[in-house]
């Protein structure tokens, strides 16, 4: 199982800067997602990593072996891209049978090893099949086979579950994860899915714009987000900007425009200091008006959506800064109306604090 | 056995070999440098070594004179004849995609006829339908319905052009998505509103292309209009007659103008084309409902199957019949037995297909790798895209100018044989059909499968070899095929080229030409072979193909 370490990657493509200044480790075994929204670089980052597009500097070192002036066949990585380029004239077992055969196996031994592969991902029997006589989720399998008869220890997966349907791509994101430790590889995933990401990466890394803005597990990434942005692009956050009215040695008061007041735990920021709080959806509740609680802020209900698995309620409040709170559908007692009042409310200690953008909220947390 | 096994080790010799990106530089450069010095300079220098022959002829006036109607008459011509096209193409494109009946796939099917057929047997079948007794005259008891010169000529060109522009918009309009026309329905539009405001702007380009290679096909065309010309001159018949008559200077004239004005154009219809407007904004609701109803759409039909039919379909079949009839009065005793004229005309076919595989192998070695280049954009995007500009100058050219320049070119090199230069010209000719070809199929094969191959282990040739040739042998089949029977059907620019060699195209304009030492029946049947010949070749490739699976 290799392990992979980029240094100090940069590649433009003319004026547009695709990735500057990327450094990487990613342990031996490890099932990496690379998350980001479109245009932020993944693709790119991965297709680097395979020889398939040169850097424009840095070192890309796999096993501790530079593989700069490697093409790609001397790589020892596999690349399935999101159609998976199954090769449209050739079976379904001669497919699989191409990496072995390419790496000049014995031709016995290459589809004694492909047959091998394909009854792991439960495909043996389609061996004979063409690949467009088969549904999405078994080329993907097939794909993924023909990636393990390789024999490459690096699987880049360039959204590997964006061609097929939301039911088929929940139940495939598992078999994938699982099928990669099995076989004991190395692999980066790179998708724009955060829930994907989040069920299937070992380690999450954020990037935008070319840049890494944070490395992490799931749960450190959503709970403990280092900016903005990522606090944004990772769950659903409502943010309140104010300012930093009383610190004390348990934390802090915040003052919200209209003279409301949210208690934090945070206690690094000084009086007066411009400040975003962020604090995620699910930890916010919809409580009754007239709740008498520390970071209870009152309102009225401005929207609601059915999630199916909870409701969330919208609520403007009094000082007219919008709040959503998410109810769990196990505990929604009696539906809220558009214009009921209502107080949303969360803990002190679900609330993040960050230092308030230079450029302003709304551009820093830009997506696109 | 063994062959299979020394096979494996060639090939792998090779897949190892393009592992090495030196390997690789040294194949698309020696691409280019034939590209360059066989096919993209020779056409443009040849001319320019004979600069010093147009001092006398620029000041003889009536030379000058001869030249301009010449060469105004070759793009008024080009001009009209692809605009008819394009006016009576449009609606036989519609009818062959969108009419599902049992006429369809006959029309679709006929639309074809002048592509196979020669041109030269083209010029002498329409000769005979519209001019001599033998054909509608006759029919109509008119001495000669239209006689020989620039009605006739049009006739001719509407005849071949029209094909080219029926095949691209028939396989634009199956591409298209109808989704926008279903849009503009449900949004009030009658059918010809939709087809006018929406779906013609978005085949604004094919419409540009189909134009374009229509004008090109006109202006080039040499051996059949000679058959139909008559004392009439256009630009490359000027420099066939100025040829024959040993005048250089015009011949040089009128070749370095066609070379210069046709590349001009060509570039300027390119560039300017897509930008053209077509009235899309003004909609006469009532008045194109009306248009749209069952009886309007049934009488559009009628008339465009109407115009196919007689200018296109029937006066190309017209030559079976002076074919036939050389069964009946024993010429066929005398050709098959090769007596007489006969001798030279196996000669002659020999010559053509000789001359044809040789380009088409030429093209299968220097071609392909210009191809990669092109489909995947080996030089960065700028510069590939100007090197698939070029690639188009040989098809721009007429070849009769592009053979007189040609054959100055490598006649300055000295005693090379006149098969060889043969050779190198139609290779230049035919080079742009075969890398156009290629090009758009292996474009057409996803990069990532290549990629993918790549990171699974292939080697760049191993890759190719494995994935894009095996998606991409029919469009191989297909560059084969009209690499060989441009070559073979090929007059102006071997006219211009070959002092000693005559090709059976070149030979039958000549027959055609002497009806008083040539019967109708010698030259139907001469120009069968021809035809036949061309049919036994395809099935050739096609087997050959086949067995190579």
């Amino acid at each position: 199982m290799p392990d992979l370490r980029l240094s100090d990657i940069a590649k433009s493509f003319g004026r547009i800067e695709a990735l500057d200044d990327v450094d990487l480790e990613i342990g031996s075994g490890e099932y990496v997602c690379v998350l980001g929204p479109t245009g932020s670089g993944k693709t790119t980052l991965l297709r680097i990593v395979a020889g398939l597009v040169r850097q424009d500097q840095g070192d890309v070192i796999v096993d501790g072996r530079l593989v700069n002036e490697l093409p790609p066949e001397e790589r020892d990585t596999a690349y399935l891209p999101q159609s998976y380029a199954l090769f449209p004239h050739m079976t379904v077992l001669n497919n699989v049978a191409f990496g072995p055969l390419a790496r000049r196996m014995p031709q016995e031994v290459a589809y004694e090893r492909a047959h091998r592969m394909l009854e792991m991902v439960k495909l043996d029997p389609r061996a004979n099949a063409l690949p467009r006589e088969l549904s999405g989720g078994m080329q993907q399998r097939v794909a993924l086979a023909r990636a393990l008869a390789s024999g490459a220890k690096l699987l880049l997966l360039d959204e590997p579950l964006g061609a097929l349907d939301a039911r088929l791509r929940v139940d495939l994101r598992y078999q994938l994860k699982s099928l990669v430790k099995s076989a004991g590889l190395t692999a980066i995933h790179v998708t724009h899915d955060q829930r994907e990401a989040m069920i299937v990466a070992d380690r999450i890394i954020i990037l935008r714009a070319g840049h890494v803005e944070q490395v992490g597990t799931p749960y450190h990434i959503y709970l403990r987000p280092v900016n903005l942005f990522v606090a944004n692009f990772v769950g659903e956050t409502n943010f309140l900007e104010g300012t930093v009215k009383t610190v004390d040695s348990s934390g802090a008061f915040v003052e919200l425009r209209g003279g409301l007041q949210v208690r934090v735990r945070e206690t690094s920021y000084l009086f007066g200091e411009r400040v975003v709080l962020m604090v995620r959806q699910e930890l916010t509740s919809a409580k009754t008006y007239g709740w008498d609680a520390v970071n209870a802020l009152h309102g009225e209900v401005s929207a609601i959506r059915f999630l199916g698995d909870s409701l969330r309620v919208e609520i403007r409040l009094v000082n007219g800064m919008p709040l959503s709170a998410r109810i769990p559908i196990s505990q929604i007692g009696t539906y809220p109306k558009i214009g009921e009042e209502l107080a949303a409310a969360f803990r002190p200690s679900d609330v993040a604090v960050f230092p308030a953008p230079v450029r302003g909220l709304e551009a820093e947390i830009r997506v696109v | 056995m063994i062959k299979d096994r020394l096979l494996d080790v060639i090939l792998s010799a090779l897949d190892d070999l393009s592992a090495h990106p030196l390997v690789r530089r040294v194949v698309y450069s020696a691409a280019l440098v034939f590209f360059v010095a066989v096919v993209l300079i020779p056409p443009i220098v040849g001319v320019v070594l004979k600069y010093g022959l147009l001092g006398d002829t620029l000041r003889d006036a009536s030379l000058v004179s001869r030249a301009q109607s010449a060469i105004a008459a070759s793009f008024i011509i080009a001009f009209v004849v692809s605009l008819l096209d394009l006016v009576a193409g449009i609606p036989t494109a519609w009818f062959i995609v969108r009419r599902k009946n049992r006429w369809t796939s006959i029309v679709d099917t006929l639309a074809d006829i002048p592509f196979v057929i020669p041109t030269v047997a083209l010029g002498f079948s329409i000769l005979i339908f519209w001019s001599q007794p033998g054909g509608l005259s006759g029919l109509l008891r008119i001495e000669s319905l239209v006689s020989p010169g620039v009605g006739l000529i049009m006739l001719l060109h509407f005849a071949f052009s029209y094909p080219i522009i029926v095949r691209l918009l028939v396989g634009e309009l199956q591409g298209y998505d109808q989704v926008f026309e279903t849009a503009s329905r449900t949004l009030g539009a009658s059918p010809l509103t939709a087809a006018r405001t929406v779906t013609l702007p978005m085949l604004k380009p094919a419409l540009v292309s189909a134009f374009l290679l229509a004008f090109c096909r006109s202006l080039s065309e040499t051996g059949a209009t000679a058959v139909v010309a008559g004392a009439f001159e256009n630009g490359p018949i000027l420099i066939r007659n100025a040829r024959a008559q040993g005048q250089e200077g015009p011949m040089v004239l009128v070749s370095a103008v066609l070379i210069v004005s046709s590349c001009v154009i060509f570039a300027m219809i390119s560039l300017l084309g897509p930008r053209l407007r077509l009235p899309t904004k003004k909609v006469w609701p009532h008045f194109e409902r009306n248009l749209s109803g069952p009886k309007a759409s049934l009488s559009r039909d009628g008339i465009s199957l109407a115009v196919f039919g007689l200018f296109v379909a029937l006066p190309s079949l017209f030559v079976v019949l002076p074919a036939a009839s050389a069964f009946a009065d024993g010429t066929i005793i005398s050709a098959i037995s090769g007596r007489g004229v006969w001798g030279s005309f196996w000669t002659s076919l020999a010559i053509s297909y000789v001359v044809g595989i040789s380009a088409t192998l030429m093209n299968l070695v220097v071609g392909f790798p210009m191809a990669v280049v092109i489909a995947r954009r080996k030089l960065g995007k700028n510069i590939t895209a100007f090197v698939d500009a070029l690639v188009s100058v040989p098809i721009t050219i007429p070849s009769v100018a592009l053979g007189v320049s040609l054959g100055y070119f490598w006649a300055a090199f000295g005693n090379l044989p006149e098969l060889w230069v043969l050779v190198l010209v139609h290779t230049t000719i035919t080079y742009t059909y075969f890398v156009r070809t290629m090009s758009a199929a292996i474009e057409s094969v996803p990069n990532e499968l290549e990629e993918v191959g790549r990171t699974l282990g292939g080697r760049p040739f191993e890759t190719f070899r494995k994935i894009v040739l095996p998606l991409t042998k029919y469009s191989i089949f297909s560059g084969a095929v009209m690499v060989l029977t441009r070559s073979v059907d090929e007059t102006g620019a071997t006219t211009a080229v070959a002092k000693e060699i005559k090709t059976a195209p070149v030979l039958l304009v000549d027959w055609i030409r002497s009806p008083d030492k040539y019967s109708q029946s010698t030259v139907g049947l001469g120009i069968l072979f021809l035809v036949l010949t061309a049919f036994v070749s395809l099935l050739a490739i096609r087997l050959a193909l086949r067995r190579s699976r």
